[in-house]
């Protein structure tokens, strides 16, 4: 089972129609927050290990709704995709809920695994131009 | 001075909408989408994301476009974009040690753990223009390692700093590092404030910076003691939550630059680091700025500053294109009054002239 940090942690990086297409139709809820844009600042760290520094912002979407019993959920995502930010919010109230587990499973399960799927491709294209060094001896 | 000029709305209007059929070039060829350059143009899209300092490449995509190309134009439309936003929150800082490496490269070993990783390179292309190109063709098949990925890629000055044979960085004090978005900066700059600036400053003139500290202009034996290209998590910790979220990727490239310090009364001879840390792939910006980062640290070593990339108020005062493409082309600007007056000056002092020209002759002949 994801943590919420994890679930809202694959939410951030699924498109909206991912994730409309694997939650269907959503209980009634209200936005208390957005969704809106802004700018998060990035920063790097001198040497990459020192002190901080600040690198460019970039643009974030935020959106907090809350459903009918109350329960608060907040979206957030680097980029100006306000439907998925507010959809990534309801979903994180519903995943606090009593029906978490069957919403982790319905949306964040496949979500996670199309995720770490992606990124072992990327990881074993980068493999491939991984230099092998061989002596001369060895290349007759 | 300048002077409001009015009359010119019809000329204008005119202007624009030629400079609009102009960026769409011929009609009876399909229009080029900002998806299409956000996918095809990667590098030039982030390099206008890098010096536009608005990380979002759909929107230096579509400022590109509006651009016809034109990287310093987009850059500078990304700025006042980026004004009309509000800054939610900092995110915490980027951890390029656990980076999704797409490719990863060091000139100083050979063996590495985590292996030398070359990813999508130019480098060992022959530079050779592909005529095939010029023609649509299907999707290149890109090759994967049945097996498994890449494993760890522990950091190359981790080794060096471990053995005390290069410098460590100086610790993080937990301070907000300075912004030059909120305040222009003051000399001497901290290195914060200069790696900032850096991040943020033109491609061009940080080459051109960092080529003149390896011909001799400041005094520099770099290795690249690693260059890694690939995706870093960002998060933050915004205050409703009260912990720390993944809000997705960023793709940045890092590099470590590895330079001899001959040392000083308090520290051993050992080697120093200049560090370049860009936005999106740019290895030679990345570059560029590791060497500059690394000359502008003489005052703090004791070395001799003689050169411009050693100068910080040159360097930090002159790298930011939007600004100075701002203060050139103000110049286009109308400037009648101030001409004018410039004339006046002139016929005035050459009357003069004239008149102690003749004066001198007359006395000459006399």
């Amino acid at each position: 089972m994801a943590t919420r940090p994890e679930w809202i942690s694959v939410l951030a990086r699924a498109s909206a129609e991912e994730m409309e297409s694997l939650a269907g139709t959503f209980p009634p809820y209200r936005r208390l927050r957005g969704p809106e844009t802004g700018l998060t600042m990035l920063r790097g760290r001198a040497g990459g290990d020192g002190a901080a520094f600040n690198l460019g912002e970039a643009t974030a979407t935020r959106c907090t709704v809350a459903l009918a019993d109350g329960t608060l959920g907040h979206g957030w995502r680097l980029g100006r995709d306000r439907r998925a930010a507010e959809i990534a919010a309801v979903l994180d109230a519903l995943l606090q809920g009593a029906e978490g587990e069957a919403w982790q499973a319905r949306v964040v399960a496949p979500l996670a695994e199309a995720q770490r799927a992606a990124r072992e491709q990327q990881s074993r294209r980068a493999a491939a131009t991984a230099v092998r060094f061989s002596t001369l001896g060895t290349m007759r | 001075m300048y002077v409001a000029v009015k009359g010119g709305d019809a000329a204008i209007e005119a202007a624009h909408r030629w400079l609009a059929h102009e960026r769409r070039g011929d009609p009876a060829l399909p229009e080029i989408t900002a998806l299409q350059l956000r996918e095809q143009m990667t590098l030039a899209v982030d390099r206008v994301m890098a010096e536009g300092s608005c990380l979002d490449r759909d929107l230096a995509a579509l400022a590109l476009k509006q651009s016809r190309g034109d990287a310093v134009e987009a850059a500078f439309l990304l700025r006042a974009y980026r004004n009309t936003l509000p800054r939610f929150m900092a995110a915490e800082p980027l951890d390029t040690g656990a980076m999704q490496a797409r490719r990863r490269i060091s000139a100083t070993y050979k063996d590495l753990p985590g292996g030398q990783v070359l990813g999508p390179t130019f480098d060992y292309t022959h530079r050779l223009l592909d005529f095939t190109l010029a023609a649509e063709g299907a999707a290149p098949s890109v090759p994967e390692e049945d097996a498994e990925g890449t494993g760890p890629m522990p950091r190359v000055t981790g080794f060096l700093t471990g053995e005390g044979l290069m410098r460590a960085e100086a610790p993080d004090d937990g301070e907000a590092p300075p912004d030059l978005t909120r305040e222009p900066p003051s000399f001497p700059a901290s290195r914060p404030l200069r790696l900032q600036a850096l991040a943020r400053g033109d491609e061009g003139f940080l080459l051109g910076l960092g080529y003149s500290t390896q011909r001799g202009y400041g005094n520099a034996h770099p290795f690249v003691a690693e260059l890694r290209v690939g995706e870093v998590e960002v998060l933050v910790e915004p205050p409703e939550l009260g912990f720390a979220i993944s809000i997705g990727e960023i793709t940045v490239t890092e590099c470590q630059m590895a330079t001899q310090f001959a040392g000083s009364r308090e520290e051993p001879p050992q080697f120093t680091r200049g560090y370049g840390l860009v936005p999106g792939q740019n290895e030679r910006k990345a570059m560029a700025m590791a060497l500059v980062d690394r000359a502008l640290m003489a005052r703090e070593l004791g070395e001799e500053a003689t050169a411009p990339a050693q100068d910080e108020e040159f360097v930090l005062l002159h790298s930011d294109n939007v600004e100075a493409t701002g203060f050139i082309e103000h110049l286009k600007l109308p400037h009648h009054v101030d001409f004018q007056s410039e004339l006046e000056k002139l016929r005035s002092i050459r009357r003069r002239w004239e008149a102690e020209r003749v004066a001198a002759r007359k006395e000459a002949a006399e």
